[in-house]
Protein backbone atom coordinates (compact mmCIF):
# COMPACT_ATOMS: atom_id res chain seq x y z
CA UNK A 1 0.00 0.00 0.00
CA UNK A 2 2.75 2.40 0.81
CA UNK A 3 4.71 2.33 -2.70
CA UNK A 4 1.40 2.57 -4.06
CA UNK A 5 1.03 5.70 -2.11
CA UNK A 6 4.14 6.96 -2.95
CA UNK A 7 4.45 6.27 -6.70
CA UNK A 8 1.12 8.11 -6.88
CA UNK A 9 2.73 11.15 -5.11
CA UNK A 10 5.43 10.82 -7.99
CA UNK A 11 3.01 10.94 -10.53
CA UNK A 12 1.38 13.71 -8.80
CA UNK A 13 4.27 15.74 -8.16
CA UNK A 14 5.56 14.65 -11.93
CA UNK A 15 2.52 16.67 -12.79
CA UNK A 16 2.88 19.89 -11.10
CA UNK A 17 5.45 21.12 -13.47
CA UNK A 18 6.23 24.13 -12.13
CA UNK A 19 8.12 22.22 -8.96
CA UNK A 20 11.48 23.23 -8.86
CA UNK A 21 13.94 20.02 -10.51
CA UNK A 22 16.29 18.40 -8.05
CA UNK A 23 18.73 18.84 -10.64
CA UNK A 24 18.41 21.54 -13.36
CA UNK A 25 20.73 21.38 -16.65
CA UNK A 26 20.61 24.12 -18.68
CA UNK A 27 22.53 23.62 -22.01
CA UNK A 28 25.28 22.34 -20.42
CA UNK A 29 28.01 21.11 -22.53
CA UNK A 30 31.69 20.00 -21.68
CA UNK A 31 34.50 20.26 -23.98
CA UNK A 32 37.74 18.25 -22.22
CA UNK A 33 40.78 20.25 -22.40
CA UNK A 34 42.55 17.90 -24.87
CA UNK A 35 39.82 19.16 -27.25
CA UNK A 36 37.44 15.86 -26.86
CA UNK A 37 34.25 16.94 -27.60
CA UNK A 38 32.39 14.99 -24.16
CA UNK A 39 28.90 16.57 -24.66
CA UNK A 40 26.79 18.52 -26.70
CA UNK A 41 24.54 21.45 -24.72
CA UNK A 42 22.10 18.80 -22.57
CA UNK A 43 18.95 20.18 -21.30
CA UNK A 44 17.44 17.68 -18.40
CA UNK A 45 15.34 18.56 -15.52
CA UNK A 46 15.80 15.29 -12.94
CA UNK A 47 12.45 15.71 -10.81
CA UNK A 48 11.84 14.62 -7.16
CA UNK A 49 11.14 11.41 -6.39
CA UNK A 50 11.60 10.13 -9.81
CA UNK A 51 14.28 7.63 -10.73
CA UNK A 52 16.06 8.11 -13.99
CA UNK A 53 18.60 6.08 -15.77
CA UNK A 54 21.37 6.94 -18.10
CA UNK A 55 22.56 4.76 -21.17
CA UNK A 56 24.01 4.54 -24.17
CA UNK A 57 26.80 3.53 -25.73
CA UNK A 58 30.73 4.39 -24.48
CA UNK A 59 31.65 7.71 -25.38
CA UNK A 60 28.26 9.47 -25.20
CA UNK A 61 29.25 10.81 -22.16
CA UNK A 62 26.57 9.51 -19.79
CA UNK A 63 29.14 9.69 -16.97
CA UNK A 64 30.29 13.25 -18.09
CA UNK A 65 26.97 13.99 -17.59
CA UNK A 66 26.62 12.25 -14.00
CA UNK A 67 29.83 14.05 -13.25
CA UNK A 68 28.65 17.38 -13.97
CA UNK A 69 25.95 16.52 -11.67
CA UNK A 70 28.44 15.33 -8.57
CA UNK A 71 30.01 19.14 -9.26
CA UNK A 72 33.45 16.76 -9.29
CA UNK A 73 33.47 18.40 -13.28
CA UNK A 74 32.43 21.41 -14.28
CA UNK A 75 30.11 21.92 -17.64
CA UNK A 76 32.93 23.98 -19.91
CA UNK A 77 29.45 26.13 -21.05
CA UNK A 78 25.74 26.44 -19.51
CA UNK A 79 24.77 25.83 -15.96
CA UNK A 80 23.70 23.61 -13.45
CA UNK A 81 21.39 24.26 -10.68
CA UNK A 82 20.67 22.40 -7.67
CA UNK A 83 17.38 22.24 -6.19
CA UNK A 84 17.11 25.64 -7.81
CA UNK A 85 20.23 26.90 -6.61
CA UNK A 86 24.07 26.73 -6.98
CA UNK A 87 26.32 23.56 -5.73
CA UNK A 88 27.07 25.25 -2.50
CA UNK A 89 24.10 25.45 -0.41
CA UNK A 90 23.76 21.86 -1.04
CA UNK A 91 24.18 19.51 1.89
CA UNK A 92 21.89 21.52 3.87
CA UNK A 93 18.83 19.80 5.13
CA UNK A 94 16.54 18.53 2.10
CA UNK A 95 19.16 19.40 -0.49
CA UNK A 96 21.50 16.61 0.64
CA UNK A 97 23.06 14.22 -1.90
CA UNK A 98 25.26 11.03 -1.78
CA UNK A 99 27.45 9.62 -4.78
CA UNK A 100 27.98 5.93 -5.48
CA UNK A 101 31.15 5.29 -7.66
CA UNK A 102 31.48 2.55 -10.33
CA UNK A 103 33.83 0.95 -7.70
CA UNK A 104 32.65 0.60 -3.76
CA UNK A 105 35.93 3.02 -3.41
CA UNK A 106 36.23 1.76 0.22
CA UNK A 107 39.68 2.75 2.35
CA UNK A 108 41.31 -0.65 2.71
CA UNK A 109 42.52 0.50 6.17
CA UNK A 110 39.49 0.68 7.83
CA UNK A 111 36.64 -0.75 9.26
CA UNK A 112 33.45 -1.56 7.41
CA UNK A 113 32.08 0.67 10.31
CA UNK A 114 34.83 3.33 9.89
CA UNK A 115 33.94 3.54 5.63
CA UNK A 116 30.44 4.35 6.55
CA UNK A 117 30.82 6.76 9.05
CA UNK A 118 33.50 8.75 7.07
CA UNK A 119 31.04 11.42 5.28
CA UNK A 120 30.09 12.20 8.97
CA UNK A 121 33.65 12.50 10.19
CA UNK A 122 33.74 14.82 7.65
CA UNK A 123 31.22 16.83 8.77
CA UNK A 124 32.50 16.63 12.24
CA UNK A 125 29.12 15.21 13.58
CA UNK A 126 29.46 13.81 17.12
CA UNK A 127 30.84 10.15 17.28
CA UNK A 128 27.93 8.72 19.17
CA UNK A 129 24.80 9.87 16.78
CA UNK A 130 27.28 8.80 13.68
CA UNK A 131 27.60 5.46 15.09
CA UNK A 132 24.00 5.15 15.25
CA UNK A 133 23.28 5.76 12.17
CA UNK A 134 26.04 3.96 10.68
CA UNK A 135 24.30 1.10 12.66
CA UNK A 136 20.86 1.80 10.67
CA UNK A 137 22.58 2.11 7.12
CA UNK A 138 24.57 -1.19 7.72
CA UNK A 139 21.22 -2.50 8.74
CA UNK A 140 19.28 -1.40 5.75
CA UNK A 141 21.60 -2.96 3.80
CA UNK A 142 21.73 -6.43 5.31
CA UNK A 143 25.43 -6.37 6.51
CA UNK A 144 24.73 -6.05 10.06
CA UNK A 145 26.99 -7.57 12.21
CA UNK A 146 30.03 -6.77 10.17
CA UNK A 147 31.09 -3.43 11.41
CA UNK A 148 34.89 -4.56 12.60
CA UNK A 149 35.27 -6.06 8.98
CA UNK A 150 37.90 -4.80 6.36
CA UNK A 151 36.86 -4.38 2.97
CA UNK A 152 39.19 -7.36 1.76
CA UNK A 153 37.50 -10.09 4.19
CA UNK A 154 34.05 -9.23 1.69
CA UNK A 155 32.76 -10.08 -1.76
CA UNK A 156 32.21 -7.61 -4.38
CA UNK A 157 28.79 -7.22 -3.63
CA UNK A 158 28.66 -7.05 -0.23
CA UNK A 159 31.32 -4.13 -0.54
CA UNK A 160 29.30 -2.19 -3.13
CA UNK A 161 26.61 -2.53 -0.32
CA UNK A 162 29.05 -1.16 2.15
CA UNK A 163 29.45 1.90 -0.37
CA UNK A 164 25.30 2.23 -0.69
CA UNK A 165 25.73 2.18 2.94
CA UNK A 166 28.31 4.98 3.23
CA UNK A 167 25.68 6.51 0.89
CA UNK A 168 22.72 6.36 3.29
CA UNK A 169 24.31 7.38 6.17
CA UNK A 170 23.92 10.94 5.31
CA UNK A 171 20.20 10.90 4.74
CA UNK A 172 20.08 12.07 1.26
CA UNK A 173 17.67 13.26 -1.16
CA UNK A 174 19.32 12.82 -4.50
CA UNK A 175 21.71 9.45 -5.10
CA UNK A 176 23.73 9.60 -7.88
CA UNK A 177 25.11 6.42 -8.86
CA UNK A 178 27.68 5.55 -11.78
CA UNK A 179 27.51 2.15 -13.27
CA UNK A 180 27.57 0.73 -9.28
CA UNK A 181 26.84 -2.39 -9.79
CA UNK A 182 28.45 -3.01 -13.50
CA UNK A 183 31.17 -5.14 -11.85
CA UNK A 184 29.17 -8.30 -10.48
CA UNK A 185 27.91 -10.92 -11.03
CA UNK A 186 24.14 -10.96 -13.31
CA UNK A 187 22.74 -12.35 -9.79
CA UNK A 188 24.06 -10.10 -7.07
CA UNK A 189 23.39 -7.13 -9.46
CA UNK A 190 20.01 -8.37 -9.44
CA UNK A 191 19.24 -8.88 -6.03
CA UNK A 192 20.94 -4.84 -5.39
CA UNK A 193 19.09 -3.96 -8.31
CA UNK A 194 15.59 -5.24 -6.16
CA UNK A 195 17.04 -3.41 -3.05
CA UNK A 196 17.97 -0.43 -3.87
CA UNK A 197 14.39 -0.15 -5.72
CA UNK A 198 12.90 -0.73 -1.87
CA UNK A 199 15.49 2.10 -0.48
CA UNK A 200 13.84 4.10 -3.21
CA UNK A 201 10.64 3.82 -2.28
CA UNK A 202 10.58 3.75 1.64
CA UNK A 203 12.91 6.70 1.47
CA UNK A 204 11.48 8.45 -1.54
CA UNK A 205 14.68 9.52 -2.64
CA UNK A 206 15.36 10.64 -5.81
CA UNK A 207 18.38 8.54 -8.08
CA UNK A 208 20.18 9.31 -11.11
CA UNK A 209 21.81 6.17 -12.27
CA UNK A 210 24.15 5.22 -15.24
CA UNK A 211 23.94 2.02 -16.41
CA UNK A 212 24.80 -0.03 -19.52
CA UNK A 213 22.70 -2.46 -19.10
CA UNK A 214 18.74 -2.28 -20.81
CA UNK A 215 17.42 -5.10 -18.47
CA UNK A 216 18.70 -2.58 -15.50
CA UNK A 217 17.66 0.29 -16.67
CA UNK A 218 13.98 -0.84 -17.51
CA UNK A 219 13.75 -2.89 -14.17
CA UNK A 220 14.57 0.34 -12.15
CA UNK A 221 13.83 3.28 -13.91
CA UNK A 222 10.41 5.58 -14.49
CA UNK A 223 12.44 7.40 -16.78
CA UNK A 224 15.36 6.69 -18.82
CA UNK A 225 17.44 9.35 -21.04
CA UNK A 226 18.86 7.22 -24.46
CA UNK A 227 22.48 9.13 -25.03
CA UNK A 228 24.44 8.91 -28.67
CA UNK A 229 28.27 9.04 -28.54
CA UNK A 230 30.73 10.90 -30.86
CA UNK A 231 29.61 14.13 -29.93
CA UNK A 232 27.77 12.88 -26.98
CA UNK A 233 24.32 14.03 -26.32
CA UNK A 234 20.90 12.66 -25.16
CA UNK A 235 19.15 10.71 -28.34
CA UNK A 236 15.81 10.21 -26.62
CA UNK A 237 14.02 10.07 -23.37
CA UNK A 238 11.61 7.31 -22.60
CA UNK A 239 9.13 6.61 -19.81
CA UNK A 240 9.13 3.17 -18.15
CA UNK A 241 5.00 3.20 -17.14
CA UNK A 242 5.58 -0.35 -15.60
CA UNK A 243 3.63 -0.92 -12.48
CA UNK A 244 5.20 -0.88 -9.01
CA UNK A 245 5.81 -3.09 -7.41
CA UNK A 246 8.59 -4.24 -9.27
CA UNK A 247 9.41 -7.42 -8.35
CA UNK A 248 11.14 -11.11 -9.93
CA UNK A 249 7.88 -11.56 -11.54
CA UNK A 250 7.90 -8.20 -13.59
CA UNK A 251 11.39 -9.56 -14.90
CA UNK A 252 9.31 -12.45 -16.06
CA UNK A 253 6.46 -10.21 -17.49
CA UNK A 254 5.71 -9.87 -21.55
CA UNK A 255 5.34 -6.29 -20.36
CA UNK A 256 9.37 -5.96 -18.98
CA UNK A 257 10.20 -8.14 -22.19
CA UNK A 258 8.60 -5.16 -24.54
CA UNK A 259 9.89 -2.55 -22.89
CA UNK A 260 13.33 -3.99 -23.11
CA UNK A 261 12.57 -4.40 -26.97
CA UNK A 262 11.40 -0.87 -26.79
CA UNK A 263 14.73 0.75 -25.27
CA UNK A 264 17.08 -1.96 -27.01
CA UNK A 265 16.02 -0.45 -30.27
CA UNK A 266 16.33 2.68 -29.52
CA UNK A 267 19.62 2.36 -27.99
CA UNK A 268 20.85 0.63 -31.31
CA UNK A 269 19.12 3.71 -33.33
CA UNK A 270 21.04 5.63 -30.92
CA UNK A 271 24.40 3.77 -31.63
CA UNK A 272 23.68 4.18 -35.95
CA UNK A 273 23.59 7.90 -34.77
CA UNK A 274 26.70 7.79 -33.31
CA UNK A 275 29.28 10.30 -34.86
CA UNK A 276 27.17 11.38 -37.64
CA UNK A 277 25.85 14.42 -36.16
CA UNK A 278 28.10 16.95 -38.08
CA UNK A 279 30.93 18.90 -36.76
CA UNK A 280 31.00 15.60 -34.20
CA UNK A 281 34.14 14.20 -35.65
CA UNK A 282 37.02 13.66 -33.16
CA UNK A 283 39.64 16.63 -33.43
CA UNK B 1 43.79 -27.18 6.98
CA UNK B 2 44.47 -23.40 6.19
CA UNK B 3 46.42 -22.84 9.16
CA UNK B 4 48.32 -26.32 9.02
CA UNK B 5 49.70 -24.94 5.70
CA UNK B 6 50.62 -21.44 6.77
CA UNK B 7 52.40 -23.20 9.75
CA UNK B 8 54.72 -25.12 7.39
CA UNK B 9 55.34 -22.51 5.37
CA UNK B 10 56.26 -20.08 8.50
CA UNK B 11 58.66 -23.06 9.83
CA UNK B 12 59.92 -23.54 5.99
CA UNK B 13 60.85 -19.52 5.91
CA UNK B 14 62.74 -19.75 9.10
CA UNK B 15 64.32 -23.74 8.50
CA UNK B 16 65.06 -23.46 5.02
CA UNK B 17 67.52 -20.68 5.25
CA UNK B 18 69.29 -21.90 8.55
CA UNK B 19 69.34 -25.46 6.82
CA UNK B 20 71.37 -23.66 3.67
CA UNK B 21 73.43 -21.55 6.22
CA UNK B 22 74.91 -24.53 8.13
CA UNK B 23 75.68 -26.44 4.65
CA UNK B 24 77.80 -23.72 3.91
CA UNK B 25 79.25 -23.54 7.16
CA UNK B 26 79.97 -27.14 6.91
CA UNK B 27 81.65 -27.38 3.36
CA UNK B 28 83.85 -24.10 3.96
CA UNK B 29 84.93 -25.91 7.25
CA UNK B 30 85.89 -29.42 5.69
CA UNK B 31 87.77 -27.34 2.55
CA UNK B 32 89.61 -25.51 4.71
CA UNK B 33 90.56 -28.41 6.82
CA UNK B 34 91.17 -30.93 3.72
CA UNK B 35 93.24 -27.97 1.46
CA UNK B 36 95.14 -26.88 5.25
CA UNK B 37 94.33 -23.45 4.31
CA UNK B 38 96.36 -21.36 6.75
CA UNK B 39 94.17 -19.23 8.80
CA UNK B 40 95.56 -16.16 7.69
CA UNK B 41 94.15 -16.95 4.15
CA UNK B 42 91.11 -17.89 5.21
CA UNK B 43 90.08 -18.68 8.35
CA UNK B 44 87.81 -21.79 9.27
CA UNK B 45 84.38 -21.11 10.69
CA UNK B 46 85.43 -22.61 14.20
CA UNK B 47 88.37 -19.94 14.23
CA UNK B 48 86.48 -17.12 13.63
CA UNK B 49 84.80 -18.73 16.50
CA UNK B 50 87.49 -18.69 18.83
CA UNK B 51 88.70 -15.47 17.50
CA UNK B 52 84.88 -13.63 17.88
CA UNK B 53 84.62 -15.58 21.64
CA UNK B 54 87.88 -14.65 22.74
CA UNK B 55 87.55 -10.76 21.48
CA UNK B 56 83.76 -10.39 22.89
CA UNK B 57 83.66 -7.43 24.91
CA UNK B 58 85.99 -5.15 22.45
CA UNK B 59 83.65 -6.26 19.87
CA UNK B 60 80.76 -5.71 21.85
CA UNK B 61 81.85 -2.44 22.47
CA UNK B 62 82.25 -1.43 19.38
CA UNK B 63 79.00 -2.64 18.16
CA UNK B 64 77.59 -0.36 20.43
CA UNK B 65 79.13 2.10 18.80
CA UNK B 66 78.53 1.37 15.03
CA UNK B 67 74.89 0.62 16.04
CA UNK B 68 74.41 4.32 18.18
CA UNK B 69 75.79 5.89 15.18
CA UNK B 70 73.51 3.79 12.41
CA UNK B 71 70.40 4.12 14.81
CA UNK B 72 70.94 7.83 15.34
CA UNK B 73 71.77 8.12 11.24
CA UNK B 74 68.55 6.31 11.12
CA UNK B 75 66.55 8.40 13.17
CA UNK B 76 67.54 11.29 11.58
CA UNK B 77 66.65 10.59 7.99
CA UNK B 78 63.24 9.02 8.88
CA UNK B 79 61.94 12.29 10.99
CA UNK B 80 63.86 14.85 8.01
CA UNK B 81 63.21 12.98 5.26
CA UNK B 82 59.04 12.63 6.02
CA UNK B 83 59.23 16.21 6.70
CA UNK B 84 61.00 17.30 2.80
CA UNK B 85 58.36 14.40 1.42
CA UNK B 86 55.65 16.73 3.53
CA UNK B 87 56.73 19.94 1.96
CA UNK B 88 57.17 18.20 -1.60
CA UNK B 89 53.42 16.56 -1.40
CA UNK B 90 52.47 20.28 -0.44
CA UNK B 91 53.85 22.55 -3.34
CA UNK B 92 54.76 21.13 -6.88
CA UNK B 93 56.74 23.98 -7.27
CA UNK B 94 58.95 23.22 -4.26
CA UNK B 95 59.16 20.05 -5.28
CA UNK B 96 60.23 20.87 -8.74
CA UNK B 97 62.87 23.09 -8.08
CA UNK B 98 64.10 20.69 -4.65
CA UNK B 99 63.67 16.91 -5.68
CA UNK B 100 66.69 17.40 -8.32
CA UNK B 101 68.62 17.84 -5.64
CA UNK B 102 67.40 15.12 -3.43
CA UNK B 103 68.68 12.80 -6.45
CA UNK B 104 72.22 14.52 -6.35
CA UNK B 105 72.33 13.55 -2.76
CA UNK B 106 71.51 10.05 -3.54
CA UNK B 107 73.74 9.32 -6.96
CA UNK B 108 77.34 10.91 -4.97
CA UNK B 109 79.01 8.11 -3.37
CA UNK B 110 79.59 8.52 0.15
CA UNK B 111 82.98 7.67 0.01
CA UNK B 112 83.48 10.57 -2.27
CA UNK B 113 81.83 13.20 0.62
CA UNK B 114 82.50 11.47 3.79
CA UNK B 115 85.98 12.63 3.45
CA UNK B 116 85.10 16.93 3.25
CA UNK B 117 82.44 15.74 6.38
CA UNK B 118 84.87 14.31 8.58
CA UNK B 119 87.68 17.63 8.03
CA UNK B 120 84.74 19.93 8.25
CA UNK B 121 82.92 18.76 11.31
CA UNK B 122 85.05 18.54 14.28
CA UNK B 123 82.97 16.10 16.27
CA UNK B 124 84.24 12.42 14.70
CA UNK B 125 80.60 10.75 16.45
CA UNK B 126 78.64 13.72 14.60
CA UNK B 127 80.12 13.62 11.56
CA UNK B 128 79.54 9.59 11.08
CA UNK B 129 76.20 10.25 11.87
CA UNK B 130 75.82 13.06 9.19
CA UNK B 131 77.25 10.74 6.67
CA UNK B 132 75.33 7.34 7.68
CA UNK B 133 71.69 9.78 7.12
CA UNK B 134 72.92 11.96 4.32
CA UNK B 135 73.13 7.87 2.50
CA UNK B 136 69.61 6.93 4.52
CA UNK B 137 67.68 9.88 3.37
CA UNK B 138 67.11 9.16 0.06
CA UNK B 139 64.67 5.99 0.16
CA UNK B 140 62.40 7.64 3.10
CA UNK B 141 62.02 11.36 0.83
CA UNK B 142 61.09 9.65 -2.45
CA UNK B 143 59.25 6.60 -0.81
CA UNK B 144 56.80 8.81 1.19
CA UNK B 145 56.89 11.58 -1.45
CA UNK B 146 55.69 8.56 -4.18
CA UNK B 147 53.63 7.58 -1.31
CA UNK B 148 51.70 10.54 -0.45
CA UNK B 149 51.06 11.28 -3.96
CA UNK B 150 49.64 7.58 -4.67
CA UNK B 151 46.47 7.86 -3.42
CA UNK B 152 43.23 6.19 -5.05
CA UNK B 153 41.42 8.58 -7.39
CA UNK B 154 38.17 7.47 -6.43
CA UNK B 155 38.66 7.75 -2.57
CA UNK B 156 40.06 11.71 -3.61
CA UNK B 157 36.68 11.97 -5.92
CA UNK B 158 34.84 10.59 -2.51
CA UNK B 159 36.51 13.11 -0.24
CA UNK B 160 36.03 16.13 -2.75
CA UNK B 161 31.97 15.15 -3.27
CA UNK B 162 32.03 15.18 0.90
CA UNK B 163 33.29 18.46 1.18
CA UNK B 164 36.42 17.37 2.80
CA UNK B 165 39.14 20.09 3.76
CA UNK B 166 42.85 19.79 2.68
CA UNK B 167 44.09 18.75 6.60
CA UNK B 168 40.85 15.72 6.63
CA UNK B 169 42.20 14.82 3.10
CA UNK B 170 45.70 14.63 4.52
CA UNK B 171 45.14 12.81 7.82
CA UNK B 172 42.53 10.62 7.05
CA UNK B 173 43.53 9.48 3.41
CA UNK B 174 47.17 10.83 1.98
CA UNK B 175 48.72 9.79 5.24
CA UNK B 176 47.68 6.50 5.28
CA UNK B 177 47.87 5.48 1.77
CA UNK B 178 51.25 6.36 2.10
CA UNK B 179 52.10 4.27 4.89
CA UNK B 180 52.94 0.95 2.88
CA UNK B 181 55.52 3.13 0.37
CA UNK B 182 57.07 4.54 3.46
CA UNK B 183 57.20 1.23 5.55
CA UNK B 184 59.34 0.02 2.04
CA UNK B 185 61.38 2.95 2.53
CA UNK B 186 62.30 2.47 5.89
CA UNK B 187 63.29 -1.05 5.44
CA UNK B 188 65.95 0.50 2.88
CA UNK B 189 67.10 2.77 4.80
CA UNK B 190 67.93 1.21 7.95
CA UNK B 191 70.30 -1.24 5.77
CA UNK B 192 71.60 1.94 4.11
CA UNK B 193 71.97 3.77 7.70
CA UNK B 194 74.06 0.72 8.54
CA UNK B 195 76.25 0.65 5.47
CA UNK B 196 76.46 4.67 5.74
CA UNK B 197 78.50 4.17 9.15
CA UNK B 198 80.20 1.51 8.29
CA UNK B 199 82.05 3.26 5.21
CA UNK B 200 82.28 6.68 7.21
CA UNK B 201 84.10 4.90 9.51
CA UNK B 202 86.03 3.28 7.24
CA UNK B 203 86.89 6.62 5.62
CA UNK B 204 87.70 8.46 9.37
CA UNK B 205 90.11 5.48 9.85
CA UNK B 206 92.50 5.07 12.46
CA UNK B 207 92.71 8.73 12.24
CA UNK B 208 89.40 9.39 14.00
CA UNK B 209 87.89 8.39 17.71
CA UNK B 210 87.86 4.80 16.33
CA UNK B 211 86.04 2.15 17.93
CA UNK B 212 83.09 0.94 15.70
CA UNK B 213 82.75 -2.46 14.23
CA UNK B 214 84.96 -1.11 10.79
CA UNK B 215 87.50 0.12 13.18
CA UNK B 216 88.13 -3.27 14.38
CA UNK B 217 88.17 -4.91 10.94
CA UNK B 218 91.06 -2.10 9.74
CA UNK B 219 92.84 -3.01 13.13
CA UNK B 220 92.40 -6.47 12.59
CA UNK B 221 93.62 -6.27 8.75
CA UNK B 222 97.02 -4.22 10.28
CA UNK B 223 97.72 -7.19 12.55
CA UNK B 224 96.56 -9.71 10.08
CA UNK B 225 94.11 -11.05 12.56
CA UNK B 226 92.16 -12.35 9.98
CA UNK B 227 89.68 -14.26 12.06
CA UNK B 228 88.73 -11.19 13.85
CA UNK B 229 88.23 -9.79 11.09
CA UNK B 230 85.70 -12.25 9.08
CA UNK B 231 83.94 -12.38 13.32
CA UNK B 232 83.50 -8.37 12.90
CA UNK B 233 82.08 -8.84 9.49
CA UNK B 234 79.58 -11.34 10.95
CA UNK B 235 78.47 -9.08 13.70
CA UNK B 236 77.66 -5.90 10.86
CA UNK B 237 76.12 -8.88 8.90
CA UNK B 238 73.50 -10.08 11.89
CA UNK B 239 72.87 -6.25 12.64
CA UNK B 240 71.72 -5.72 9.23
CA UNK B 241 69.46 -8.95 9.40
CA UNK B 242 68.30 -7.44 12.35
CA UNK B 243 67.38 -3.93 11.66
CA UNK B 244 65.54 -5.58 8.63
CA UNK B 245 63.84 -8.20 10.67
CA UNK B 246 62.67 -5.36 13.08
CA UNK B 247 61.53 -2.77 9.90
CA UNK B 248 59.31 -5.75 8.71
CA UNK B 249 57.63 -6.47 12.05
CA UNK B 250 57.10 -2.60 12.41
CA UNK B 251 55.37 -2.94 9.06
CA UNK B 252 53.39 -6.20 9.49
CA UNK B 253 52.31 -4.59 12.51
CA UNK B 254 50.98 -1.50 11.09
CA UNK B 255 49.59 -2.12 8.02
CA UNK B 256 49.78 -6.41 7.64
CA UNK B 257 46.17 -6.43 8.58
CA UNK B 258 44.86 -4.77 5.38
CA UNK B 259 48.15 -4.49 2.88
CA UNK B 260 48.14 -6.83 0.13
CA UNK B 261 52.41 -6.65 0.49
CA UNK B 262 51.43 -8.93 3.62
CA UNK B 263 49.07 -11.36 1.89
CA UNK B 264 51.25 -13.88 2.07
CA UNK B 265 52.12 -13.54 6.21
CA UNK B 266 48.24 -13.75 6.69
CA UNK B 267 47.72 -17.35 5.03
CA UNK B 268 46.04 -16.51 2.10
CA UNK B 269 46.77 -13.68 -1.07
Amino acid sequence: MAHLALSRKVENDMALAPETPVIDVRSAEKTFPNGFRGLEPVDLRVEPGEFLTLIGPSGCGKSTLLGMMTNLLKPSAGEMRWWGGSFDQTGTAGKSLSIVFQDATLMPWATIQANVRLPLDLARTPRGEADERVRQALEKVGLAGFEDRLPRQLSGGMRMRVSIARSLVTEPNLLLMDEPFGALDEFTRNKLDSDLLDLWREKGLSIVFVTHSIYEAVFLSTRVVVMAARPGRISKIIDIDAPWPRDEAFRGSPRFAALCAELSRELREASEMSGTMAGGARP
Amino acid sequence: MKTATANFDSTLRLAGPIAVGVILLVVWQVLCTINEVPIYLFPKPTDIWTSFAANLPSLLRALSVTLMVTLQAFVVAVVVGTAIAFVFNQSRLIEACLFPYAIILQVTPIVAISPLIIILVKDTRLALTMCAAIVALFPIISNTTLGLRSVDPGLVNLFRANKASRLQTLVRLRIPSALPYFFAGLRISSGLALIGAVVAEFVAGTGGMGSGLAYEILQAGFQLDIPLMFAALALITLVGIALFAVMSALSNWAIGSWHESHAEERGHG
